[in-house]
């Protein structure tokens, strides 16, 4: 790892196709912080994003990276991840990506506790397919494949995460620059799964939760009485359905990865060049 | 053909049928003697019948054949399911004292041995030894000492402590006293011992030993019937090593991690079965196109859908092929014989190293359950080498820069291969994608930059044809006119076929073809045989489409879909009846 790395060292010189004003260009200057500003270098940092306006981060950072298929980015991070645990990995996605598709890895991966952060551009709508509910858009929000609304509860994703064991549950608004690099870098900095739920509004398509809706409607957690560490605390505003919040709303500060629980060290990029020295014994087993 | 003999034990599954058929063949295997086992089992924990099944010879056995000699009957059932096999003189061990057996029907012509299993095992510290006391008693039957079998009881139950083992090998000798005791007649069998020295073990296990001894260390995977044994055999082992393993949520997750660590540079794998790789097909695509390394093991059983799981079937070869939207190049690997497991799953890692792209390598049912003696030099690791194709590192990354001094994973080359630099490389900095992408991995709809791609991914299979040598084995007579073509794992109950096939004057010539795609050209062979049967375990013939596409001749189909495994015997008397021209009603099968 180099201390001299900048955060403009993570961007790649690709023009993004992101709408102007989009959020997700907060979002991703926030991880290049967190990333630059927790020693790691683009040649060690792994990015993982997933279809739609999220999974085109890759393309404009500048790290190694794969783009893969819609709601699977996780799995393929926790791949690198227990392949080479030296590399920073970080996988970014939608809310549909990671909370409709992509929902059964988003559990398992909060469980399985792999140290890496998962960053979910959340804008309540599909943007790419032009305009249609995501799993967090409000029950009464009307688009083109939901006239009447979806007429469901929006998933929760701070509960989701909550239920699953999660040890680092946090939220932020991409546009509150400072606070959510803060945010992302502490998710870098836990040991374990880093969750951040980033509100990162489309300014095409949802013309209710809007930039002004989340700047009249955020509490920002450090500026009231929260202790992270409390599981109470945590659980009493992750449960709150009327409040948007910002900050860390949790941490486990007794998280072990899943790396340490199961003695998973080893850089498996290296190997012999022939079958391991006792393989033999193996042979033998079946005598 | 060698004297062989044939043994089964039979009862409901929860029996102990598996272990106690497992401690037999392992005994056979410590004695010198060549082993070959089946499974007969149903798609349940408890209940339903089940049966593991012996054959054993001194020399090479790699089939089983419609006989049996001596069976150990748990249930009725086991009798009725078996009747086909058993002959004149066939030796059934029962207990009459089960309640279940008391009306036990021995069919005439045999021989029932009625043996107070439970009372004789209680006598030896508990009823749960039941089964090995009926071991004994088969000892006793076929002239078998009854050391062999004391040694395997030591390496089945030697963990468990010297007492428990004691106790078994105390319950076995009371079957063999008994036997030898309530019945004086010969029986005829003479299971001689020799000092070779063998190990035994099934396709499955032979695919993770290949997979620890050809580099492979990570693996993910979800449980699935009869892919299971792989993650199994894997986990606790390939950890000596290095490498980890990874239960997935499902089998999305498992290729997607597989993938995931196969970027950070390991070799890597998933296995499943015709229904994970369906859910595979999605990352299939991006594993392709990104021109990822990655071995994908399909253990295949009956489809379609839930098919029968825990049966014989060779029918996932098209959905191999070509399953997937779009079109990228994959190699499909078949090994043909267990001790080939092995062997083509260290090929599997260096074929898909060297040339970027996903491998299917496939098992069927029959080859992955079922257990065969090799000797251990089969397994020769001094021989296992490591190609790791083309990998840059801080010192050579700058060949594959662009101007700018960045990387090109996918560059356009003569022979189709690109560079890989594994995460950590300082100058390899790279992204990947599924979506259409130039040289440096960024997306492009570039009609010129389009086709280049295509072009270059498919080069691939070019080259390989050119560098490897992608050939089948030849079996028999080389100037028949009969030639007879299977894959996967039909070779053994062919071989031993053309064993009876020669009994009967017939000479035919026998190509078994471990490689799928690419394949070797066998334009030539089928030209020059007046007769060509395709020997496979599905109702269509997809592997006979192949061979007719290639070669422009059309030939004859033998194919079997009824969940169960080729017999040798069986094969030999369906060959000799198509060619003595009876076979309309095979060629209708197809």
């Amino acid at each position: 790892m180099s201390s001299d790395v900048r955060f403009t060292d993570f961007k790649s010189d690709a023009q993004p196709t992101w709408c102007p004003g989009c959020g997700d260009f907060g979002t991703m200057n926030g991880m290049m912080k967190a990333l630059a500003e927790t020693g790691n270098s683009p040649d060690e940092t792994f990015i993982v994003a997933g279809i739609g306006c999220s999974g085109k981060i890759g393309t404009y950072m500048r790290s190694y990276a794969l783009h893969g298929v819609h709601g699977r980015a996780l799995p393929v991070g926790a791949g690198v991840k227990l392949a080479n645990p030296d590399i920073e990995v970080m996988v970014a996605g939608g809310d549909g990506d990671g909370y409709s598709i992509g929902a059964g890895h988003f559990v398992h991966a909060v469980r399985r506790n792999i140290d890496m952060t998962y960053v979910v551009m959340d804008n309540r709508i599909y943007g790419l397919t032009k305009g249609q509910a995501s799993p967090t858009s409000r029950e009464d929000f009307e688009t083109s494949t939901t006239p009447e609304g979806p007429q469901q509860p929006p998933v929760n994703p701070l509960a989701l995460a909550f239920a699953a064991s999660g040890t680092f549950i946090a939220q932020s608004f991409s546009t509150d620059a400072q606070r959510h690099a803060e945010i992302v870098k502490e998710a870098v900095e836990h040991d374990g799964f880093g969750f951040v739920n980033v509100f990162s509004p489309c300014v095409t398509f949802n013309d209710v939760d809007t930039y002004d809706y989340f700047r009249d409607h955020i509490v920002d957690l450090a500026e009231v009485d929260h202790d992270p560490t409390d599981y109470e605390d945590a659980r009493s505003r992750i449960l709150d359905p009327g409040s948007e919040y910002q900050g860390v709303l949790y941490r486990d500060e007794d998280s072990v990865p899943y790396e340490k629980k199961h003695g998973v060290d080893a850089n498996m990029s290296e190997i012999p060049d022939g079958a391991p020295d006792d393989a033999m014994d193996l042979v033998r087993e079946f005598y | 053909m060698p004297a062989d003999f044939n043994w089964a034990i039979g009862g409901e599954a929860g029996d102990g049928i598996d272990s106690t058929g497992k401690i037999f063949a392992q005994a056979l295997s410590r004695a010198g003697r060549h082993v070959f086992t089946s499974k007969d089992f149903a798609s349940r924990i408890r209940g339903g019948y089940t049966a593991y099944k012996v054959r054993t010879s001194v020399e090479q056995v790699q089939s089983v054949v419609d006989r049996l000699d001596v069976l150990i009957a748990l249930t009725q059932r086991t009798i009725d399911e078996n009747l086909d096999e058993l002959h004149e003189g066939s030796v059934i061990i029962y207990d009459g004292e089960r309640t279940t057996m008391q009306d036990v029907e021995i069919p005439d012509e045999m021989v029932g041995l009625d043996v107070p299993l439970k009372s004789l095992a209680e006598d030896a510290g508990g009823a749960i030894m039941r089964n090995v006391v009926a071991l004994g008693a088969a000892c006793a039957v076929s002239d078998f000492p009854i050391e062999n079998l004391n040694s395997a009881l030591e390496k089945r139950f030697g963990d468990k402590g010297s007492a428990i083992v004691e106790n078994n090998m105390t319950a076995a000798r009371k079957g063999r006293d008994y036997v030898h005791e309530h019945y004086d007649q010969e029986f005829g069998y003479d299971l001689e011992c020799t000092d070779e020295n063998y190990v035994l073990l099934n396709g499955d296990e032979a695919i993770g030993m290949g997979a620890i001894a050809g580099g492979c260390r990570f693996y993910a995977g979800y449980p699935i019937t009869p892919a299971t044994n792989v993650m199994e055999y894997l986990t606790g082992r390939i950890e000596r090593y290095g490498g980890h393993v990874v239960q997935a949520e499902d089998e999305l997750s498992a290729i997607n991690m597989a993938l995931g660590a196969a970027r950070a540079g390991a070799r890597s794998m998933t296995a499943t079965s015709g229904p994970g790789i369906d859910l595979m097909a999605e990352t299939f695509g991006l594993v392709a196109t990104s021109e990822t390394p990655l071995v994908i093991c399909n253990v295949m059983r009956s489809g379609p859908s839930t098919g029968m799981p825990t049966k014989q079937e060779q029918g996932d070869l098209n959905a191999m092929l070509y399953g997937g939207h779009g079109e990228v190049p994959r190699f499909v690997l078949a090994p043909t014989t267990i001790a080939e497991c092995f062997h083509k799953t260290v090929e599997a890692f260096n074929l898909a190293e060297k040339y970027q792209l996903p491998v299917y390598l496939t098992a069927d049912l029959s080859l992955a359950v079922t257990e065969q003696t090799y000797p251990p030099e089969e397994f020769d690791m001094d021989a296992v080498e490591i190609e790791r194709g083309n990998v840059v590192d801080e010192e050579t990354v700058g060949e594959w820069q662009d101007d700018q001094g960045r990387f090109k994973p996918h560059a356009i080359t003569e022979d189709g291969i690109s560079p890989r630099a594994f995460p950590g490389t300082e100058g390899g900095v790279h992204m990947s994608t599924g979506l259409e992408h130039d040289e440096l991995g960024r997306r492009t709809e570039d009609t010129g930059m389009r086709v280049q791609q295509v072009d270059k991914r498919s080069r691939k299979v070019e080259t390989a044809k050119a560098r490897e040598p992608f050939e089948a084995r030849e079996f028999g007579d080389p100037d028949s006119e009969t030639l007879v073509i299977s894959w996967g794992s039909n070779e053994g109950a062919m071989r031993e076929a053309m064993v009876f096939l020669e009994e009967d004057g017939i000479d035919v010539r026998f190509l078994s073809v471990p490689y799928v795609f690419p394949r070797p050209d066998l334009t030539d062979d089928v030209e020059a045989a007046d007769e060509v049967i395709l020997v496979e375990c599905n109702a269509t013939g997809q592997f006979a489409d192949l061979i007719e596409h290639d070669t422009l001749t059309r030939v004859k189909r033998l194919n079997k879909y009824d969940g169960v495994r080729f017999k040798a015997d069986e094969l030999a008397e369906r060959i000799a009846a198509m060619l003595a021209g009876d076979g309309e009603e095979e060629e209708a099968t197809a």
